[in-house]
């Protein structure tokens, strides 16, 4: 996927003015039952998540000092197990072992289940060209995959669209079907394309997944889905290659168990999502089912590089979404405004590390600093400081053009002095407020003409969003 | 790509600024790994017994949209299984797994229920297996795959029905690793000794991928049926 993410801006400018998107946005509300809702209700009903939380982050940390040593281990487990481990630099070179394997054993169609790092590798496209035709089995996935557009979410995929867009783009796909049969429904929708993906099961000659995990105790693989279709995918064909980073691996079952503790209730509310699959090595003597073989692609792409320094907590992230679900940029934009595969706050602190900050030096701005993210975070990620960090590295690279940085010297002054920066900026929403009163925005505001050049400056209602935010949150909580 | 592999070995190392572990840290992973350390469990399971373990795994499973019925012991089990068919009008055309306690089923009682032994291919109603464990914790089902347990009955026909001995109901996760460890020689899981697949269920397939609303039956079972068998005598893990 070619990132867009230098086009931040123009990407959000487009995302706001998406009618449609901005009506599938609304099930991001705040209010409604989304996910960041159910997550509350989920965490609220286990009085150890705080702890798990702690633990889950002890565990990563540890795993990740280590993180040459248990590599190593879970390689000589799955090898041991009949599996093939394949060590593989960056994103070209994964591509390339998946296409080998895919032809010396014939195939001609592949289906996926969801894999982030398939989309970070781009390998759809890959094997597309190739003419081995790829087959999203996710739902959201296989939805987004018929529209050829990207996820825009990384545990809900098609979160940007409305179930008249699925249905128009069901019409336009399966000509099999009665043009006149009725979509409206969501069950209708996802019955025929039960259907449609049944076949597709079957007659893959290949099944690629993710993983979750990777347990060095045992060299297996982990998927974790709600719908069955990551199983379906590595259980019917002859080969099951694993796409997996190599910040996946954790030591024990036991780790396994305390992270999928704080995974699911995290991503979607759920205490255990349906399905969570321990994969190691392929069909075994006398088994009656079970594919013929079984590899993992073990992809770096940047990720040691980031090991040792202020970013290496990003590589605790399990992608789980909470951040994004909880965060109020996200649900006024949508994800595909980040402009690459991961969006939403982990994202914006991904996207640079993976892409590098020239090509996303717009992501770590795009944040209220609210901390939303950073609270819910079942791995403790400080996203916001993170963030910061790239700022100050955007900022002292002078990849911000001057303004930019005369503005942030400024607004660093203050933000040290944290009451005279309240103060200031209930300041200027209230006066801002009242100054826009008559157009309900502005056209042009002194020292931010590179902000109201391109778009009107909403007037704020009189708060600032901290205490907006307060407010939100403390009528929630009457509720 | 065994360069590809020291490359990124030497790159995770120079980045942790020290070389391979010596022995006596890699004697500490080692440790970390043979005796494993359990995290927080969740005290929602400590303390109970049998009975209030499977109490609470039945609430929990029927939260998460299974269906539960509980039998006295394996000759019940033919009834429980071509009543609940009944009930809901499927076919009871029935794929099992040839598990040795399925095998102890006197499935003669009930003539009408068409039983074939072996893995789905697809055109299966219904899918019967054992359990390996009932994680009370999140009631979720444990099964393991084996020569007498192919996976695909799990996922492939649109009901699921699975046969749990309250004798192999647990607390936490860690607790059903235990018995999967006790179960194997050596009793680590490491490479081969660590079964094919391990499926965690828990409840029926579904989805939200279409504006968040939970639909039963994605692409997994839309029906999943546990009878959990209270007798002693139907045993703990195989
Ligand atoms: S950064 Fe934290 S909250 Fe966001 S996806 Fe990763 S683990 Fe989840």
């Amino acid at each position: 996927m070619q990132p867009t993410s230098h086009r931040f801006k123009e990407n959000v400018r487009g995302a706001l003015a998406d009618a449609a998107l901005q009506r599938a946005l609304r099930f991001f509300d705040f209010g409604q039952a989304g996910l960041a809702e159910r997550r509350r209700q989920a965490v609220a009903k286990l009085p150890e998540f705080e702890a798990l939380r702690e633990q889950a982050k002890a565990i990563k940390d540890h795993t990740l000092a280590n993180l040459d040593w248990y590599l190593e281990r879970f390689e000589k487990n799955c090898t041991a197990a009949g599996g093939h481990v394949h060590w593989c630099r960056d994103a070209e070179e994964a591509r390339q072992t998946v296409l080998d394997i895919c032809r010396r054993v014939g195939a001609r169609t592949v289906t996926k289940g969801k894999s982030m790092i398939g989309e970070e590798i781009a390998i759809n496209d890959f094997l597309a060209a190739n003419g081995i035709e790829p087959i999203e089995t996710d739902l959201g996935e296989y939805i987004v995959q018929i529209r050829h557009e990207a996820p825009s979410h990384i545990i809900a995929p098609a979160i940007h669209l409305t179930k008249d867009q699925v249905a128009a783009s069901f019409r336009d796909t399966h000509k099999q079907f009665d043009p006149a049969r009725p979509l409206e429904e969501p069950r209708a929708l996802l019955d025929e394309a039960r259907g449609v993906l049944r076949q597709k099961f079957l007659e893959a000659d290949v099944g690629i997944t993710g993983a979750n995990f990777l347990i060095a105790e045992t060299g297996s693989s982990i998927i974790v889905t709600n719908e069955g279709n990551g199983d379906l995918t590595q259980l019917l064909p002859k080969a099951h290659i694993v796409l997996a980073s190599l910040e996946k691996v954790v030591p024990t079952l036991e780790d396994a168990a305390t992270i999928l503790r704080v995974l699911a209730r995290s991503a979607t509310g759920q205490e255990m999502s349906v399905y969570t699959t321990f994969s190691t090595g392929p069909r075994r003597p006398g088994d009656l089912d079970g594919p013929g073989e079984y590899h993992v692609i073990l992809l770096d792409n940047g990720r040691s590089q980031l090991l040792g320094t202020e970013f290496q907590e990003i590589l605790r992230c399990i992608r789980c979404g909470a951040c994004m679900n909880n965060c109020p940029v996200y649900a006024s934009i949508g994800g595909h405004a980040y402009g690459w595969v991961y969006p939403g706050p982990m994202g914006a602190v991904l996207t640079p590390s993976l892409i590098g900050i020239e090509n996303a030096r717009h992501l770590p701005n795009a944040s209220t600093f609210c901390g939303r993210c950073e609270s819910v975070c079942p791995m403790k990620i400080p996203l916001p400081k993170l963030m910061r960090h790239y700022r100050e590295q955007e900022y002292e690279r002078r990849l911000a053009p001057a303004t930019v940085r005369m503005g942030l010297a400024a607004w660093a002054f203050l933000a040290r002095r944290p009451a005279l920066y309240h103060s200031m900026a209930r300041l200027a929403a209230g006066v801002l407020g009242r100054l826009g009163r008559r157009h309900g925005s502005f056209f042009n505001l002194p020292l931010a003409t590179g902000w109201t050049a391109t778009r009107e400056m909403p007037a704020p209602q009189g708060k600032t969003f901290q205490a907006q935010w307060r407010a939100r949150q403390r009528s929630k909580g009457r509720r | 790509m065994s360069n590809a592999r020291t490359q990124i070995l030497d790159g995770i190392r120079r980045s942790l600024k020290r070389g391979p572990l010596d022995q006596a840290a890699a004697r500490a992973l080692e440790m970390r790994l043979e005796r494993p350390l359990r995290g927080p469990v969740p005290a929602r399971t400590r303390g109970l017994d049998r009975d209030g373990l499977v109490r609470l795994f039945e609430r929990l499973a029927l939260e998460v949209n299974a269906t539960v019925v509980r039998v006295r012991d394996l000759d019940a089990v033919p009834d429980a299984v071509a009543d609940f068919l009944a009930a809901h009008n499927l076919p009871a055309d029935i794929a099992m797994a040839p598990d040795p306690l399925l095998d102890r089923v006197p499935w003669h009682k009930r003539p009408l229920l068409n039983l074939r032994r072996g893995r789905s291919h697809g055109q299966d109603a219904v899918g019967l297996s054992a359990a390996f464990a009932g994680i009370a914790e999140t009631g979720t089902l444990m099964l393991a795959s084996g020569v007498d347990s192919p996976s695909t009955l799990n996922f492939l026909p649109e009901t699921h029905v699975v046969v749990l001995p309250a004798a192999r109901v647990v607390g936490p996760i860690e607790d059903a690793w235990d018995r999967l460890r006790a179960a194997q020689p050596g009793e680590q899981l490491a490479g081969p000794t660590m079964p094919r697949t391990v499926n965690f269920i828990t409840g029926p397939s579904r989805t939200g991928d279409i504006e968040q609303k939970i639909l039963m039956g994605a692409h997994g079972p839309r029906r999943l049926h546990i009878v959990i068998v209270e007798d002693e005598s139907a045993g703990p893990q195989p």
